[in-house]
């Protein structure tokens, strides 16, 4: 055995009974087998290059995970500043949104029909509060009316009333709401009916304002 | 944690009795569904029934990373190439094609690459990859230098390889005959290839030299 080739990196000493390399758990010296590389920067490019003179995108696709899952302090300082802009330009914007939108004002107060139009169980159309908003008038009995837009709230289809069923019925998914209180009871909508306030003045019905529901 | 840098995987072909224990060893991990991560390369079937255990060499130019488009084939910091990440594989095979050693497969059915990650939920823990571990002739071996000079005295660790123009270093060393190893010695692989091995017999092209310099292409 004394007479092989010595490994070109120097004397190994084979024996594993020696003082604190007892057995086969021996580790070598420190120096001898210490990476050559830092550990967060263990790929070497192909080119066997510095990783100073790699191309610029090896730095944003790197294949160390060390390197890959580092955050730079200015990159995260400059996420944070550019997210905190983004959430104060967007409560501006809400602000100037609901700012514009009260400037709109109430809608107006318009008269629908008068109480004798409408039979018992029967419904009559109206739009409100413009004449884009088609509305749907119903009276569930002498002295009981309801309206709701007639837009259904899964994807604005014009619901039907079905005042035998007790329900409104819309054709293009089988959604179903009820008839006296516009909530879904099957198919696919999720939300209620818009509803629009009524206000009784004599015999004349009035719709007075829209109320949006969300459950 | 990281896996230990004082031990090494060490792959010695010649010792290989083609058992397949490491190939059903690795069939039977759940970190990747019954699929074996290693296989035995046969390296001239109708002479000889030599074989070589082809596991994942760890390469510290990982050619499969190079070619991903998708930037999904990360090494850990202690050198391990890893499977590609599942979210950002998009099952293109590219590092199938590009990869020397020919280690990763894919896997069309679940849209994803899976290589051997040197069992890395074994190996980052201080244990022994499983292969390693079943292995009946050592052909391959995980523990430290001291433990591979004492138990090979006429072999040589080698982890340079040359594919053409392509040198690679990798992790993972090959057992080489000492007599024909100098400090900077190389394996040039697509020598070997040329070859016509001897009966019973495995070519180990060891070239003396700079492996890093220029070659005529």
């Amino acid at each position: 055995m004394a007479d092989l080739p010595l490994d070109a990196r120097g004397p190994i000493d084979p024996a594993l009974n020696t003082p604190g390399r007892e057995g086969l758990t021996g580790t070598a010296p420190a120096n001898r087998y210490a990476p050559t590389v830092d550990r967060e920067q263990v790929t070497i490019a192909p080119n066997f290059a510095p990783p100073q003179l790699q191309p610029a995108w090896r730095q944003d696709f790197p294949i160390d995970w060390p390197q890959d899952l580092y955050v730079e302090r200015r990159d995260f300082m400059k996420f944070m500043v550019l997210t905190s802009a983004a959430f104060t330009l967007g409560q501006l914007w809400i602000g100037a949104h609901n700012w514009y939108r009260r400037r709109q004002g109430r809608p107006p107060i318009l008269r629908i029909a008068s109480m004798d139009d409408v039979a018992v169980g029967a419904a009559i159309g109206f739009t409100y509060p413009d004449a884009h908003q088609p509305c749907l008038l119903v009276r569930l009995s002498a002295t009981e009316f309801v309206a709701f837009t007639q837009t259904c709230t899964h994807l604005s289809c014009a619901v039907v009333p079905r005042p035998a069923e007790a329900s409104f019925y819309c054709p293009c998914h089988e959604g179903r709401f009820d008839l006296r209180t516009g909530v879904p009871t099957a198919g696919p909508p999720r939300r209620p009916l818009t509803r629009i306030v009524l206000d009784m003045r004599g015999r004349d019905i009035y719709a007075v304002a829209v109320e949006e529901r969300t459950a | 944690m990281p896996k230990p840098d004082d031990l090494h995987f060490f792959i010695d072909p010649n010792r290989c009795i083609g058992c397949q224990a490491c190939v059903q060893a690795c069939t039977e991990c759940d970190t990747h569904r019954g699929e074996s991560m290693i296989h035995l390369e046969y390296v001239d079937r109708p002479q000889s029934v030599q074989t070589v255990p082809v596991i994942c060499m760890h390469c510290e130019q990982p050619t499969c990373a190079e070619v991903c488009p998708a930037d999904a084939i990360k090494r850990t910091g202690d050198g391990v190439v890893q499977s590609a990440l599942q979210p950002r594989c998009i099952a293109c095979g590219n590092c199938v094609m590009a990869c020397p050693f020919g280690v990763p497969e894919l896997y069309e059915d679940r849209r994803i690459m899976m290589k051997c990650d040197m069992c890395y939920d074994r190996s980052s823990v201080g244990k022994k990859p499983m292969c390693a571990t079943v292995c009946p002739s050592q052909a391959l071996f995980f523990g430290t230098r001291e433990q591979i000079d004492a138990l090979r005295p006429l072999s040589a660790p080698i982890n340079s390889f040359r594919f053409g123009a392509q040198t690679i270093t990798t992790q993972v060393f090959l057992m080489v005959p000492r007599a024909l190893t100098t400090r900077d010695s190389y394996l040039d692989v697509a020598a070997a290839m040329d070859e016509q091995p001897q009966n019973r017999g495995i070519s180990l092209k060891v070239l003396p030299g700079d492996p890093f310099a220029e070659v005529e292409v």
